[in-house]
Formats: structure tokens, sequence, C-alpha cells
């Protein structure tokens, strides 16, 4: 079982205060803290675990700049084999639709049975580089999997549908499965784990020996404008210590007629 | 004239609300646009759905066939895109669900137009098209332009746009046929699973205390289940806390997970993602206890706690067990 695994490093913004860029259509980065996309993480950890079960290989793939290999160095210290970064210095400029491009071209020179990505990337929340390249390379797909199984050269794959339904589908290899969160229990990857991976192969490969037309690294879709969300009335905010705070909500929470 | 298409989702027999929501945000772009409205119909035995939506929309092309019956992208895209070829649609809308995820990507590659997911507005000022949607988990918005092209598709967010009908149409109802052997179906359909219920109903609970990533540790969850349990309300959760394992499916609220509509419902370390907010919109009143000012759950919630939920939450657990010794 050959696995391919596209990987995104992106910033954490759960707690950060979030400032546009001059430009106006990005935020600035430099002082967030960047890590593997929540969804690709749990791709890789679904690759590698299908591999220590059926044997074969994993190989990640990032497009980005070289402060993105980190996130290869976490897949190969969680098993990956081998990583690929095409090197791309802004991919702020790329769409999704460029990205899916790029990473379609790259894996059809490739040995796979699957294709991993994440449902979608936190930073951009397009969903849909995964798909997109299953139609470019003109491969059996489905989406959002929040569990898998080989049987006889097929994925028996469970999609998620809303309202905690799932869609149970049968299909035929090679496909490409976009990869839900919760699939699996992505494992702890130490410093030590990510030193001893250095051992293995991280390749380059520049964006021009592709041979990807201009054209076709064209966006679709351009960020005209990036801005904080609108003002709104927002909530009413409880002030003082945490004494005062909670005297505060025992009162609303009676007025609201859930406490005594 | 123009035309706008709407792709119709529907599921188990049941129109989904994201198609009205469609169609009402493309009644009023028709409006503006001097267009058609056109929606798309797929499935199998879908009079009942067709009725649903006859005066929503100037035309209803019908693919009615057994082979149908069951949602394939693949089929999808097969159908439309040759029917994006003969009309050439200034805009496809399609929902950005977990079938228009999957369909809309495809459709894009194959019709060679330009796509933007995930929108929350549409605006089309003097022949220039812009998508507004979000980005950064919600914490930035983004106006979205596109490569000049024919036409282009855009995928909706569920739960932004009106589900009522706007202006006054009479839909001219079109039966299409589409040679389904051509097509190889590249994915099988099964069936259909339902998540496991528990010993607990959120959907019937008068008042919710939520957890979320902000509680870190698995073993930090008592600290919410106490509040919980002092104020006679129901533990619920946001989906990380079920992707970790840390609490069971049953329990989680938002689109993948339940609907809610207790009368209050506090948020404790939840930054207020849409799919979450999408669970909590029948709510009576929200509460949330968040450390980051700029979390998008204080934009939704009526009453807001800025500050660290483990100074908070014992404080407030020990004060309720308190007044209800006294009272
Ligand atoms: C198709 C799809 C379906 C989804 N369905 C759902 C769904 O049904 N339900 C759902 O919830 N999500 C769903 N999600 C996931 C959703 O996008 C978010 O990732 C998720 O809701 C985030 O959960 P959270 O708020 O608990 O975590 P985070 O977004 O990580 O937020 C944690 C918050 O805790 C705060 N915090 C941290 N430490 C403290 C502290 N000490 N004190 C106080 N506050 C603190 C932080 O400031 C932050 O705001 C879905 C996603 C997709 C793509
Ligand atoms: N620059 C990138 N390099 C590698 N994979 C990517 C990149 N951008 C997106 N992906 C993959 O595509 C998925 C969806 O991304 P998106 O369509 O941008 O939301 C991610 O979860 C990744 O698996």
């Amino acid at each position: 079982m050959d696995i391919i695994v596209c990987a995104k490093n992106v910033p954490d913004v759960a707690e950060a205060d979030l400032n546009i860029s001059d430009k106006g259509t990005d935020i600035d980065k430099e002082d967030l803290v960047f890590g593997i996309n929540d969804w690709d993480n749990y791709a890789i950890e679904e690759a590698v675990l299908l591999k220590e079960k059926y044997g074969g290989t994993v190989t990640a793939i990032t497009v980005g700049n070289e402060d993105d290999e980190e996130v290869l160095r976490r897949c190969l210290a969680m098993g990956a084999d081998r990583a690929i970064r095409i090197e791309a210095d802004d991919i702020s400029r790329f769409d999704s639709f460029v990205i899916s491009k790029i990473l379609s071209r790259v894996v059809k020179d490739l040995q796979f049975d699957l294709i991993f990505t994440g449902v979608l990337a936190e930073d951009d929340y397009y969903g849909m580089v995964g798909m997109m390249m299953a139609e470019e390379l003109n491969i059996n797909h489905a989406n959002m999997i929040t569990a898998l199984e080989i049987e006889d050269g097929k994925a028996r794959t469970t999609s998620e549908l809303e309202g905690g339904l799932g869609e149970v589908s049968l299909i035929e290899l090679p496909a490409l499965l976009t990869i839900q969160t919760g699939i699996n229990e992505p494992r702890y990857v130490s410093i030590l784990g990510i030193r001893k991976a250095a051992k293995k192969e991280l390749k380059t490969i520049e964006l021009p020996d592709l041979g990807i037309s201009d054209e076709e690294l064209s966006p679709r879709t351009i960020i005209e404008e990036a801005f904080l969300p609108p003002e709104t009335e927002g909530a009413e905010i409880l002030a003082g210590d945490p004494d005062k705070i909670s005297s505060d909500l025992i009162e609303i929470l009676k007025k609201k007629g859930v406490m005594e | 004239m123009s035309e706008l298409f709407v792709i119709v989702e529907h599921r188990l027999g049941e129109i989904r609300d994201i198609t009205f929501e469609m169609l009402w945000k493309a009644g009023e772009l028709a409006e503006t646009l001097s267009s058609n409205l056109t929606a798309i119909l797929i499935g199998h035995e879908v009079n009942s759905i067709a009725e649903k939506i006859s005066d929503r929309a100037d035309k209803i092309i019908i693919f009615d066939d057994e082979g149908l019956k069951n949602f394939n992208a693949d089929i999808y895209k097969e159908i439309i895109s040759r029917l994006i070829e003969e009309s050439k649609p200034t805009l496809t809308l399609i929902g950005n669900t977990s079938w228009g995820m999957e369909l809309a990507p495809c459709l894009s590659i194959r019709a060679g137009l330009p796509l933007a997911t995930d929108c929350i507005d549409i605006i089309s000022k003097n022949g220039n098209l812009i998508a507004q949607r979000q980005m950064y988990s919600g914490k930035i918005f983004a106006n979205v332009s596109f490569a000049e092209s024919d036409g282009y598709i855009l995928t909706i967010r569920s739960g932004i746009f009106p589900t009522d009908r706007i202006g006054d149409r009479q839909a001219q109802i079109v039966q299409k046929d589409f040679p389904l052997k051509d097509i190889t179906v590249k994915k099988n359909f099964i069936e259909f699973v339902e998540t496991a219920a528990g010993d607990v109903d959120i959907t019937q609970a008068e008042l919710l205390i939520s957890v979320g990533r902000g509680i870190g540790e698995e073993d930090n969850i008592t600290i919410v289940k106490e509040l919980a349990e002092a104020l006679n309300g129901i533990l619920s959760c946001s989906r990380p806390i079920v992707d970790k394992n840390w609490l069971p499916k049953y329990l989680q609220v938002g689109t993948s997970g339940k609907s809610v509509t207790p009368k209050v419902y506090i948020a404790v370390g939840i930054s207020g993602a849409f799919q979450h907010l999408a669970g909590i919109s029948g709510a009576g009143t929200v509460i949330a206890i968040n450390k980051d000012p700029k979390a998008p759950i204080f934009r939704t919630a009526d009453y807001g706690i800025v500050g660290d939920l483990f100074k908070i939450v014992p404080v407030l657990k020990d004060k309720i067990l308190e007044v209800k010794k006294g009272g």
C-alpha cells in the first residue's frame, strides 16, 4: 500500500490577536506559531496506520517555503518514509486551484494506491484542493472520511454528512480521500523523534522544473481585501474578579429560569 | 437572458434547508442581474421536492432515474457540466455541505470554471462579482474576486441566508434524461449509518454546559462536569473533544453533531466556529467563557466572560453550591 499525504503548515490563530498586513489581502504572520494543519495531522496518522498494517510506503508532500519543511519533518517523525517539498516562497499568491495543479503534477510521477488530503486548511478554509486533485488525476474519490477499511483492493469509507449521519461507500483503488478530524488519534511527536527522522529523505523540487504553464499557475480566485469582522453588538461582558463575575452570572441564570 | 443555476440538495426524500437558502440568495441576485433562476433537481421520485420549490425558481430541470437515487459526485458532475455547457449560467450555486464539498471542486475542474467555497455573501456590482467568505477560523473576512470567465461556481455556507421565498415565480418543469450508462460509477453507495444514541439526549436539555478545546486536557473536563452537576445541567461539548475521544459523539453540538435548543447554553473554552454556532442558533441565552476577547463566540453570545476558565469555573461552581445550600 503506497500512500501519499498532502500536508500544509498553517499559523495557529486560536488565541492570537490578528492584524491585517500592509497589502490588505492577508494577515501579518510574523509573530504567529506555525504547525501542521489539524486535518493533515489526522491524514498522516491514517496513512502510517495503514502502512503499519499492510506494509508499503508513505510519502508526505507540501508546497511551501523552507520554514514549511517543519511540517514534513513532523510527518517523517510520525512514520512517513520520505518527503517532498515543492519550493514556493510565497504560497499566498496561489489559490487552492493552483496548489492542486502543482500537487497533481508531482503525484502523477509517483506510485500510489491512496492519496490523502485534509478536508480543509485552517488558514484559507477553502476545502477544495483534495477534490480538485482527484478530478485532475481522474481517480476515484470520497470526501470527509471518518472511518476507513481496506478490503480486496477496495476502500470501504465512511463519509461524514450533516447531523451525525455517515455514508458508507465502497470504492476501487487508486483513490483520493479527504480525511476528517477524529478518524484516529494522531500519535505524539517528540523533539527527539523529529531529530531522529532527519536522516530520512527530504527532496526539494523547484517549481519551474515541473513544467507547468504560466496559465495553469494563475489563480482563479483573488483575495481583494481581507478585513477584521464587522462590529456587531456582541456579548455583554461581565467584568470584575471571579467572585463578582460568579455572582452576576448566578443572577442571570436565576432570571433565565435555570436556577432557583 | 442570462441564467443562474441552483443545485438542489435533498437527502432521504427530504429537501435540505440549504436549498431554500441558496434559492433565496439566487432569487435576490436574479433581480439585480435580470437573470432566469433555474433549479437543477437530480434524484429518483422527486416530484414532491420539485413542488416545494416551484414558486421559487423560473425553471426546474429534473433528472429522475432509479440510478440517481443516491447522491454521487461523479454522476452529478457529468450531468451538471453538460448543462453548464448548454446554457452557460453566470453562476452555479452549490451547498457547502459534505456532498457539495465533493461535487463543487470536481465540477470546477471539469467545467473549467473558477470556484469560491463556503461563501457567506455574493455581491454583484457593475458587472464585477465578489464573493465574501471567512478565513482563519472566522477571525478574518475576505472579499474574493475571480479571473475572467463565462461563469462561476460558488458554494454557500449553511444557515447564512433566509429559508423564505423571495419574489414571485412560477417554475416551468423540464424533465430531462441522461445516458447514465455512459458514466462509469467509481463509488458505490452501501448504506447510511447513524451516530449511536447515548444515555442522555442533549437536544432535550434546558441547560447545557459545553466544554471545548480550551480545556486542554482530558482530566480537566471534571471541573466543567462538576459545574454542570452543581447547576443540574447537562454536559455537552465541541467537536475536538469528541475527536480526541474524551467524550462520546452524542454529546457533540454543531453541524456534524446535534442542534440544541436549551434555555441557557454556557460555552466554556469554545472559540465559536460556525459549525459549532450552527448547532446553538436555537438556544435562548448563550454565555461564553473564553480568554481570547477576539474569539468569534463573543459575537453571538449574549453574555461574555473574558478570562481563564480555570480561574472562573471552580469559583462559579462553589458559589452556586453555596447559594443553593443557603437558599
Ligand atoms: C465539516 C466540518 C464539520 C464540523 N462540525 C463541527 C461540529 O458539529 N461541532 C463543532 O464544535 N465543531 C465542528 N467542526 C470543527 C470546527 O470547525 C472547529 O474546529 C471546532 O468547533 C473548534 O472547537 P473549539 O472551539 O472547542 O476549539 P478551538 O477553536 O481550538 O477553541 C478553543 C478556545 O478555547 C479558548 N481557551 C484556551 N484556553 C483557555 C482557558 N484557559 N480559559 C478560557 N478559554 C480558553 C481559546 O481562546 C479558544 O477560543 C467541524 C468542522 C468541519 C470542517
Ligand atoms: N500548500 C499545500 N501543500 C500541501 N498540501 C496542501 C497545501 N494546501 C492545501 N493542501 C492540502 O489540501 C487540503 C485542503 O486545503 P484547502 O483546499 O486549501 O482548504 C489540506 O488539508 C492539505 O491536505
